[in-house]
């Protein structure tokens, strides 16, 4: 495959692994080296492989469709992604910082709203914000935590600096499949293992049900863990059985677990009753507890809600947590973390503008055509445009959206991610664009997963990652070069 | 364990039984038809009637053939108990229940499923039916393997033990009870002597018993020594009575299990212990249908007791 490495150009963009056409950034130079001894059929064959595997290792995610829910292969692409473990190091500093600094402004909004108070953030945007939850005043969870969980985006731009573009608080999935993404990798480039010095990640199950256990309301004995699922026909259904696999948790469905009047919940087994202590709720806030939220939810659990507020069962993400990764919050944490933590941010935003200054908004609207412009509370990239991909009439509906409701949206410049070399179809790899989706988790402790989930716009020229909308995924390998020469 | 758990796991075995005895029960059919006299007319819908599937073969087809029979019980998704449709539960089980399944298992089935899949065509032709058949006998047999050398013996695998067995027992009386009705049609036809021996030996081939049957009866296969054989024995693992006590075990390591295993007894008791096939007629039909009756409703028993908290 010499010739057709050579010929691999990602042009203006940063690239993951090739500085310049035939050349190889420093961390990617042993993985390029064994890829150029391929030739063009084994490669194909790796990727053959790569495909069996994970049908037989069971790997999918579900599609919702017209036709109903469809469980869809995870797309897998073998040439992985390389990061030097100097520059990871940072960032994940940068991760704690944030999730630690966040977690401190959650809890303050449920208590004193000391930030709003001192005038860093304006109240409207708290009382508009839909992810508030009155119910949620006044309750102090363990160590203050609020969002225990969290996938941070990452992006690299041009500069081939690593910004955040938004911060799932709610319930972000993708871990296991990092953690499926390497062991795919193992089987189908093992020998690659041998040469380069890639750090594990095996221990984020582990990492995870430490951080459960330590929320537990009951000291002094073991306790119980539940992954409380919506039940096979979410999107990620897969990943909640994997977890509670990994971490020898009990996955529950809401019909499982009752509450008592103690307070106390309990899951249903053939013995009977069996207290619960921390429940991992993969269930959106609104469906969680049908006397407090949505009524009609069959999902949730009839008085979960009461059972943690009299402390008897701790919940992961607590509920409201969700406040923070409101779009428009987004464009405050670098004031959040100087005020909570007193620290400049390790880690950069995006530019963000916020349509509901009348300034901004109009900069917004001139600039549709440049602009990436999001709803302040949807995941998954749905509901937002990308000005440069956008057509006239298109940015003229998203003008009119955007003046109905201001405070719902932000817009971000659209962003030259950076781009890694990804096989298509039979042809040579070409560069595609990518986004990094590492995990930070906080309970006594903070840690962050080493490296992350790559997702990987499979489209040329796409910018949209999302799995739900054609997105492929990489390994992310953190790669240590020191002691090497170079 | 969870109560949902435990159902899965339970529906899990029953249901990997099912494809085992299905995919047995076709593969020894055809056999059995080549051997017996042209003017016995069996036909292939008598697999449908064991299986107590009429309504729904008649929902989907007219034609009572080969084919379609064969179609129903391998491909039919329409079909609840088909290969593929039991395939599809027992994946969905061990999904769902991927917390006490060794891992093994779990990509064994994402095989077999896989394999059954792409290679259907083959089970519906004749030519190559035997070697599709084959694939996913030893397909359940590497999992039901893998469990025994793998599952830990706690609950989960009591509840294993529960499936299986009730399933088994229930597929064997069927299986007794189609012989019974193909000796009584060829009565009819006065070819009683030819036929009745191969089709006793066909039942036992069916369950894979007839070598332990000769090593243990020590007699040519007759029709009493058979059905005997298939309820009473011992020590054959599908015979109802080692069905019936291996349950009467799991239960012992379960809570609350008495009323389970007064019911299991009780059934041992009035139709295994005691009994002798002096009539192997329609009085054995009656006692087979009975004995089917029982065991739907220990099923609904295990479900109360342990499902349904």
């Amino acid at each position: 495959m010499q010739e057709e490495w050579k010929n691999y150009d990602p042009g203006k963009f940063y690239d993951e692994l090739i500085s310049r056409p035939g050349n190889a950034r420093k961390p990617a130079k042993k993985l390029f080296s064994y890829l150029k001894s391929l030739s063009a059929e084994d490669l194909a064959g790796r990727r053959q492989a790569a495909e069996a595997t994970i049908k037989a290792m069971g790997v999918t995610f579900t599609v919702y469709t017209d036709e109903g829910n469809i469980d869809r292969s995870w797309p897998f692409d073998i040439i992985p992604r390389v990061i030097a473990k100097k520059q990871w190091d940072t960032t994940a500093e940068g991760l704690k910082q944030r999730l630690q600094a966040l977690n401190l402004f959650i809890d303050d909004l449920y208590h004193d709203q000391k930030i709003i108070k001192d005038g860093i953030i304006p109240e409207f945007v708290l009382k508009q914000s839909v992810n508030y939850r009155k119910e949620c005043e006044g309750i102090s969870p363990a160590f203050g935590v609020w969002a225990h969980i969290c996938g941070t985006d990452l992006v690299r731009d041009s500069d081939g600096e690593f910004y955040v573009l938004e911060d799932n608080l709610r319930v972000p999935s993708g871990v296991s499949y990092m953690l499926e993404n390497r062991s795919i990798m193992k089987r189908v480039l093992p020998e690659v293992f041998e040469t380069v010095d890639i750090a594990p990640i095996a221990d984020y199950p582990a990492r995870l049900f430490d951080m459960l256990c330590s929320l537990s309301p009951r000291k002094g004995e073991k306790p119980v863990i539940a992954v409380l699922t919506p039940g096979i026909y979410n999107s990620a259904y897969f990943e909640h059985a994997f977890l509670a696999q990994q971490m020898g948790a009990e996955l529950v469905e809401g019909s499982d677990l009752v509450v008592n009047s103690d307070n106390c919940v309990y899951m249903k087994t053939i013995s009977g009753l069996e207290r619960v202590d921390v429940i991992y709720r993969r269930i959106d806030d609104m469906f969680i507890d049908p006397d407090v939220f949505h009524k009609d939810s069959v999902l949730g659990v009839r008085g979960l809600m009461r059972a943690w507020r009299a402390g008897k069962v701790a919940l992961a993400n607590a509920p409201g947590a969700g406040v923070a990764d409101d779009k428009v919050i987004y464009a405050f944490v670098p004031q959040v973390i100087k005020y909570y933590l007193d620290q400049d941010p390790i880690l950069p935003n995006v530019e963000t503008f916020l349509c509901y200054d009348d300034k901004q908004r109009e900069y917004v609207l001139a600039n549709l055509d440049k602009l990436v412009v999001k709803p302040a509370n949807e995941s998954g990239g749905y509901g937002m445009i990308v000005g440069p991909h956008s057509t006239k009439k298109e940015r003229e509906q998203f003008a009119e959206l955007i003046k109905a409701n201001p405070r719902n949206y932000i817009a971000q410049p659209t962003l030259d991610l950076s781009t890694a070399p990804t096989i298509v179809g039979k042809h040579s790899p070409e560069p595609r664009h990518l986004d990094l989706r590492p995990f930070i988790l906080q309970g006594k402790d903070t840690y962050v997963t080493t490296g992350g989930l790559t997702r990987v716009a499979m489209r040329k020229g796409s910018l949209v990652v999302n799995s739900s909308q054609g997105g492929g995924s990489k390994d992310t390998w953190i790669v240590d070069t020191d002691g090497e020469s170079k | 364990m969870l109560s949902k758990v435990a159902e899965r796991v339970y529906w899990t075995a029953r249901y990997l039984e099912r494809i085992e005895s299905t995919a047995r029960l076709i593969s020894i059919y055809d056999k059995l038809l080549f051997d017996l006299p042209r003017s016995v007319h069996l036909s292939w819908y008598n697999l449908i009637t064991i299986n107590s599937l009429d309504k729904d073969f008649s929902e989907r087809y007219e034609v009572r053939d080969e084919r379609n029979v064969v179609k129903f019980l391998i491909g039919d998704e329409s079909n609840g108990s088909s290969i593929v449709s039991s395939l599809k539960a027992v994946r969905e089980n061990v999904r769902t229940t991927r917390d006490v399944i060794p891992a093994d298992v779990w990509y064994m089935i994402n095989e077999l499923s896989m394999y059954t899949q792409e290679n259907l065509m083959q089970g519906i032709n004749r030519s190559k039916r035997y070697d599709f058949l084959n694939e996913i006998i030893h397909g359940c047999q590497k999992i039901l393997g893998t469990l025994y050398s793998d599952m830990p013996r706690d609950a989960a695998w009591e509840f294993l033990r529960l499936g299986r067995n009730l399933e088994r027992a229930d597929m064997t009386t069927r299986n007794i009870d189609a012989a019974v009705s193909a000796i009584l049609e060829t009565e009819k036809l006065g070819e009683a002597v030819n036929s009745h021996q191969i089709i006793w030996l066909n039942l036992l081939c069916s369950l894979n018993a007839d070598h332990s049957y000769r090593r243990t009866m020590h007699e040519s296969v007759k029709g009493q020594a058979v059905v005997e054989y298939l309820l009473m024995n011992k020590a054959f693992p599908k015979s109802v009575g080692y069905c019936l006590s291996s349950m009467a075990n799991a239960g012992r390591r379960l809570p609350n299990a008495s009323e389970v295993r007064d019911e299991i007894l009780a059934i041992k008791l009035e139709y295994i212990i005691d009994y002798t096939a002096e009539d192997l007629g329609v009085a054995l039909r009656n006692y087979l249908n009975e004995l089917q009756i029982r065991i739907i409703g220990m099923h609904q028993k295990i479900s109360a007791t342990w499902f349904t908290a």
